[in-house]
């Protein structure tokens, strides 16, 4: 039996080997497209985007008080608090979905309840500091904003509308036992809250100017002279960064910031180009073609329509995208024709839901919960989908 | 000495371990360590950071890869 199966795969492959299209052009221009979207990423993305993002995203992990935040997700905070916090945390509380869990899980069974945990499960992946950067860098930043703030204003009412369902459910349930927060982050430096604040701005002041966008041709407006002296304002701030470390940090916290950047790094990066990869071979670079035809991108999820945005929430709910992997597909998806609508549609379906997810999400709250759940996201995304196509277009 | 280690299966939890693993080689306690992964026993220990590090059922550290040195500080702490 095993030698069986052997030559049967040994002779699949002599027999795939020897028939490959190598001369088909539309069998070597996905290849060549998958290596040309890996190329301009490595090239564009990784130094001025991703590096900083990861370095952020690792300061974020290593120097915020998290705790200051959590504590509003208790069983006593007031409920509006509760699901404003629920809604933004997202931003410095995650990165991927084997911490969103617990956190859902703790703050529906012993914390603030079935809204804000919603709120949280639905905003989080989508407000998390690198999706946002990398959204606004690779897809441009209306889309960036839209998606932050789409996800943030639905996850509420989402929440909302799940606790007013199951409100009698809820009225019963009682909270029971104590959240466990951490021991609060002590400064051994004690940098002021100012300090601080510097030392991610000149992050950030560095990633906006060194990735500020070219100017249309005449334009003579501020955006453009900011352009023309983007290296200068850039590095300035690469320099307020350096003067920051060695006069405000200790050798003890620099290592773990930087150790907390580099477990985000090997646990991203490696998925995010293979994600680059397959949105490459499938679908091509802007303008180029992939495996899937332009075409048929274009008349399932091109324009504005009603079914375009569905459809596009739907695909979105169901597939698993791994951290930041959505934002190529997507880059793809839009250079072969998807609408602008349909594309927030599903950058605010996709990151919130997946197959697996709604297995583990189901284990939490129950299936009827988890329906209600997974119909609530699909029409808030077509619904936001279609009003963010009308304003663009 | 039982310790428990939560979490879903990140690198930090995995990372935790290792240090748990060697603190207790280095300390040489007999310890039971144990990985839950289990999303409902996490919950039950009101842990929402994960990873967590819980020694006889008692939560020392929420959502913290602890470096050996302070679990060992942790483990003796409790011993003395």
């Amino acid at each position: 039996m095993k030698n069986q199966i052997k030559i049967f795969i040994i002779l699949g492959g002599l027999l795939l080997f020897y028939f490959v299209p190598l001369e088909s052009f539309s069998f070597r221009n996905p290849l060549f497209e998958a290596l040309a979207m890996l190329n301009m990423y490595a090239r564009e993305h990784v130094i001025f985007s991703l590096i900083p993002a990861f370095l952020i995203a690792g300061a974020i992990y290593q120097f915020l008080d998290q705790n200051a935040v959590l504590k509003y997700l208790g069983a006593k905070t007031n409920k509006v608090l509760a699901y404003f916090v629920a809604s933004i945390s997202g931003s410095v509380l995650t990165v991927c979905s084997c911490t969103v869990l617990p956190l859902f899980s703790g703050i529906y069974k012993k914390g603030a309840g079935l809204g804000p945990a919603i709120a949280f499960l639905y905003s989080g992946p989508a407000i998390n500091v690198l999706a946002i950067i990398l959204t606004a860098r690779v897809l441009g930043w209306q889309l960036g904003l839209a998606r932050a703030i789409g996800a943030v204003i639905f996850s509420i009412i989402i929440g909302l509308c799940m606790h007013f369902i199951f409100l009698s459910e809820e009225k019963e349930r009682q909270s029971n036992g104590e959240l466990q927060f951490g021991i609060s982050k002590s400064d051994p430096d004690g940098r002021t809250g100012l300090q601080n604040l510097l030392y991610f701005l000149s992050m950030i002041g560095f990633m906006v100017f060194a990735n500020w966008a070219k100017p249309q041709a005449g334009d003579q407006s501020l955006w453009a002279l900011i352009f023309q002296y983007k290296w200068h304002l850039a590095i300035a701030f690469v320099l307020l960064f350096i003067y920051i470390l060695v006069n405000w940090f200790q050798q003890q916290e620099i290592t773990p910031w930087l150790e907390s950047s580099w477990s985000f790094t090997q646990q991203i990066l490696p998925l995010l180009f293979l994600g680059i990869f397959f949105a490459g071979l499938l679908l091509g670079r802007p303008g180029e073609e992939g495996f899937i035809p332009s075409r048929f991108i274009a008349t399932l999820v091109g324009g504005n329509s009603l079914s375009a945005n569905f459809f596009a929430s739907i695909v979105g709910a169901f597939m698993y995208f791994a951290t930041l992997t959505e934002i190529p597909i997507l880059q793809g998806l839009i250079g072969s024709g998807m609408g602008q609508g349909p594309a927030l549609a599903l950058l605010l379906a996709g990151p919130a839901l997946s197959l697996p997810n709604m297995l583990v999400i189901r284990s939490v709250v129950g299936t009827k919960k988890t329906l209600v759940y997974i119909t609530l996201v699909v029409i808030m995304a077509t619904i936001s989908g279609m009003v963010y196509g009308n304003i663009i277009n | 000495m039982k310790i428990e280690i939560l979490g879903m299966g990140c690198p930090k939890c995995k990372k935790l371990t290792q240090n748990v693993q060697q603190a207790t080689k280095e300390l040489g306690v007999e310890a039971e360590i144990i990985k839950i992964e289990n999303l409902d026993r996490i919950t039950e220990y009101g842990v929402i950071m994960t990873p967590a590090l819980v020694i006889n059922g008692e939560v020392i550290s929420p959502g913290k890869v602890l470096s050996v040195e302070e679990i060992k500080k942790a483990i003796n702490s409790l011993i003395s």
